[in-house]
């Protein structure tokens, strides 16, 4: 990829994202965790209604909006929205 | 067709008729004998008016398939004999716990098992109320002459329509293959009923919530209501909910929904019973027969009587003990070792001695064999 | 407990059942999530969706979903899903099974609707396993593996169910897994679409009990092993798929053309029967 290319993708402009966690439907099962490429989810320390400790989010700034983990969430309990600057 | 029309036909074509006429536009079934031209006519009749012919791969796909059929609104039925209507007994089970109207035509043959194909028999009266597992009510029809199996086949579809609720509707060999005379009843001579509609709008909806009369207006596929029919047990929502009390509620309202409106369901015929001292019961084919066998008894000065169940289930229990109040004995005559004797016992409670004459040949007998018999017996 | 946050597509759930009864980590939410999406950027209209389903894990997929829907018997969602179908036309029906639901107790069904060209979409959830009775051998499970009525491995070959469907003469088949959902949901999509009968096998991920019995701990562990073997093959026949727990399980659209649909061919009857009486 030259010089130009890679000018033309940055001055696109950076899509910000929120991710957003529906607790008490998270069961702890952390392929959102495992899957998320720049590995900005964790578990919490505390539990949810029914004694799981969800998904949290560490830091939304680092999101690139891919949604693999609201793809991959078999509970609905995790997606990603849009942030509009 | 609005006027009617006379045709001379068989029992399984008189079906068909029947069928047609009550608005049954999905068959699915699969060849059995002495069923099977129930199948052939119906594939012929049902695209002619509109209506699809499906053969199954199996009688589990019949059954399957008129369940589905009917929960997407439209009259479905199939037609078997004994070894089919075994093999469709978990489907029955699925029709009533989702409370889906369906109408299923049992030719009974002799078994059991395979038994013998094209022969008539009378051993599936108890399989009919009992076949399915676990708790429930049902309610089946047996006609013993070609008019009365149209007539017959249009009550059942009112009747499944009207309680949510499969319908069995017996024949047997004989009434199958007989030929008489038909009046096809015309529409406007006809009284045909359709289901419930649900009175809420979908947000309020609860399908298998019941009314006073304890039938549940549950909204076909496709109207709007998000409907969840399920074979699980269920509550009003429809939802599977593991806790007893709906596991209460799901058993008394499938079977409550039948008990309490059976006075409107009864239906039989008798003859000389007024002062009968003997009472013969007797359904079907053998119905029939007994009936012409009571009358030629009364000619010679014999005092007996005739009852003649024609809905089996819910069994006309108070008819009959009312037919059996001046009776010393009652007995049932049957194409069977005895199957109808067993709800003839629990309906009599006056002291009447109850037993069975049964018939084991196939071949139907004439009135003058059965008084024969009898001169020995009664 | 937040009731103010709701998933995009919560329209689509019965929120009231919420959370799933499926265990953590299970792969039918995730098919869900792709089928759910599939339906609303088609924008179908959901009073034309019914959902179909057998008994099993996948068979719960009703319980979740706020369209028309029937959980029936075990195997026989197919026919029931047929018997909808040609009752009201208009509708769009989908039916959800497992691999035991479907191959095995329904495989007769299964083939004859392929046959048939049924108007239906069948979605079949591998999990080679039958997971709500405790972990069962089903005539998907490979031989390497364990489960709890084949403990010394499974005294048969398995069904590559893709093979059998492809040969009873279906007219779109398909395999994906739940480590590509995009995938899955594109290809939802079109089998939505596709005029006649529709199979998606869905290699999934059972990692309380397929998973654990077969030392899979956690179920990314499982998740892995299926994102590993499961191979995206373009322009293949279903009968050169492979379906092989050591090598390779092939992905991709097999089979996609267009043939007279079973609709079709009742009405060319009606059409027939009508004629004959003028």
């Amino acid at each position: 990829m030259s010089l130009n290319q890679q000018t033309q993708v940055s001055t696109r402009g950076k899509k910000s994202f929120e991710v957003l966690v529906i607790k008490d439907r998270c069961k702890e099962c952390s392929l959102c965790i495992e899957l998320c490429p720049p590995k900005i989810l964790e578990r919490d320390s505390s539990y949810n209604r029914f004694g799981y400790r969800p998904t949290r989010v560490t830091d939304n700034s680092k999101c690139v909006g891919c949604r693999i983990c609201e793809y991959a969430c078999p509970e609905f309990a995790i997606f990603v929205k849009e942030v509009k600057q | 067709m609005e006027k009617g029309k006379v045709l001379y036909v068989n029992g399984n074509e008189a079906v068909v008729e029947g069928a047609i006429a009550a608005g049954c536009r999905f068959y699915a079934g699969y060849p059995i004998t002495p069923s099977s031209e129930i199948a052939e006519e119906m594939s012929k009749r049902l695209p002619a008016v509109g209506g699809m012919y499906v053969q199954g791969e199996d009688e589990l796909a019949s059954i399957n398939m008129i369940v589905g059929a009917s929960m997407a609104g439209a009259k479905a039925m199939t037609a078997t004999s004994g070894p089919g209507y075994s093999l469709m007994q978990e489907g029955l089970g699925l029709a009533i716990a989702t409370e889906t109207p369906i109408v299923i035509v049992d030719v009974m043959r002799a078994g059991p098992s395979t038994g013998i194909a094209s022969k008539a028999w009378q051993g599936d009266i108890m399989q009919a109320r009992f076949g399915s597992h676990s708790d429930y009510e049902i309610i089946s029809l047996y006609a013993s002459s070609v008019q009365e199996a149209f007539d017959l086949t249009v009550e059942a579809f009112n009747l499944a329509e009207t309680y949510m609720t499969p319908v069995i509707m017996l024949s047997d060999g004989v009434l199958a293959r007989m030929r008489e005379r038909l009046y096809v009843r015309g529409q406007n001579e006809l009284t045909i009923v359709n289901r419930k509609k649900p009175a809420e709008s979908p947000e309020s909806y609860m399908p298998y919530k019941r009314g006073e009369d304890y039938i549940p207006a549950i909204a076909n596929f496709g109207e709007g209501y998000f409907v969840l029919k399920d074979s699980l047990t269920h509550d009003e929502r429809g939802y599977y909910y593991e806790r007893p009390d709906v596991q209460a509620k799901f058993v008394l309202g499938i079977t409550e929904k039948i008990r309490r409106n059976a006075s409107k369901i009864y239906r039989w015929e008798e003859a000389y019973t007024d002062d009968a001292e003997v009472l013969f019961v007797a359904s079907g084919v053998m119905g029939r027969i007994a009936s012409a066998m009571v009358r030629e008894a009364r000619a010679e000065g014999k005092k007996w009587g005739i009852f003649r169940p024609i809905s089996i289930w819910p069994f006309p229990e108070d008819a009959l003990r009312r037919a059996a109040r001046n009776a010393s004995k009652v007995i049932t005559i049957e194409m069977s070792v005895g199957k109808l004797i067993y709800p003839v016992k629990w309906s009599l409670r006056d002291g009447q001695e109850v037993s069975v004459l049964p018939w084991l040949s196939y071949e139907p007998p004439s009135p003058d064999d059965l008084l024969n018999l009898l001169e020995v017996k009664a | 407990m937040e009731i103010t946050l709701q998933h995009p597509l919560e329209r689509y759930i019965r929120s009231e059942k919420m959370p799933t009864t499926w265990c953590p980590g299970c792969g039918i939410g995730t098919i869900l999530q792709s089928f759910l999406k599939a339906v609303d950027e088609l924008g179908l209209d959901p009073k034309d969706l019914v959902m179909i389903s057998g008994i099993g894990c996948t068979g719960r997929v009703p319980h979740y979903l706020r369209f028309d829907g029937a959980h029936v018997l075990h195997g026989r969602a197919i026919p029931v899903a047929l018997g909808v179908k040609l009752a009201n036309p208009k509708l769009k029906v989908v039916v959800w099974g497992g691999d035991g639901d479907l191959a095995s107790i329904g495989g007769n069904h299964l083939i004859h609707a392929a046959r048939r060209n049924a108007d239906l979409t069948v979605i079949m959830v591998n999990n080679f396993i039958y997971g709500l009775t405790g972990g069962q051998v089903a005539p998907t499970t490979p031989k390497e593996t364990v489960t709890y009525t084949s403990p010394y491995n499974p005294d048969s070959k398995p069904f590559d169910v893709v093979k059998l469907v492809a040969a009873a003469g279906a007219t779109y088949v398909a395999r994906w897994s739940t480590a590509y959902p995009v995938l899955l949901k594109e290809s939802i999509k079109k089998a939505l679409n596709h005029k006649g009968f529709s199979f998606i096998e869905v290699i999934s991920q059972c990692p309380e009990i397929f998973g654990r019995i077969n030392g899979f701990r956690e179920p990314y562990d499982l998740y892995q092993k299926i994102k590993k073997i499961g191979q995206i093959r373009r322009g293949i026949s279903p009968f050169d798929a492979k379906y092989d727990w050591n090598e390779e399980i092939s992905l991709g659209e097999f089979v996609n053309r267009e043939e007279p649909t079973y609709l079709e061919q009742l009405e060319e009857i009606k059409k027939k029967a009508r004629g004959e009486k003028a």
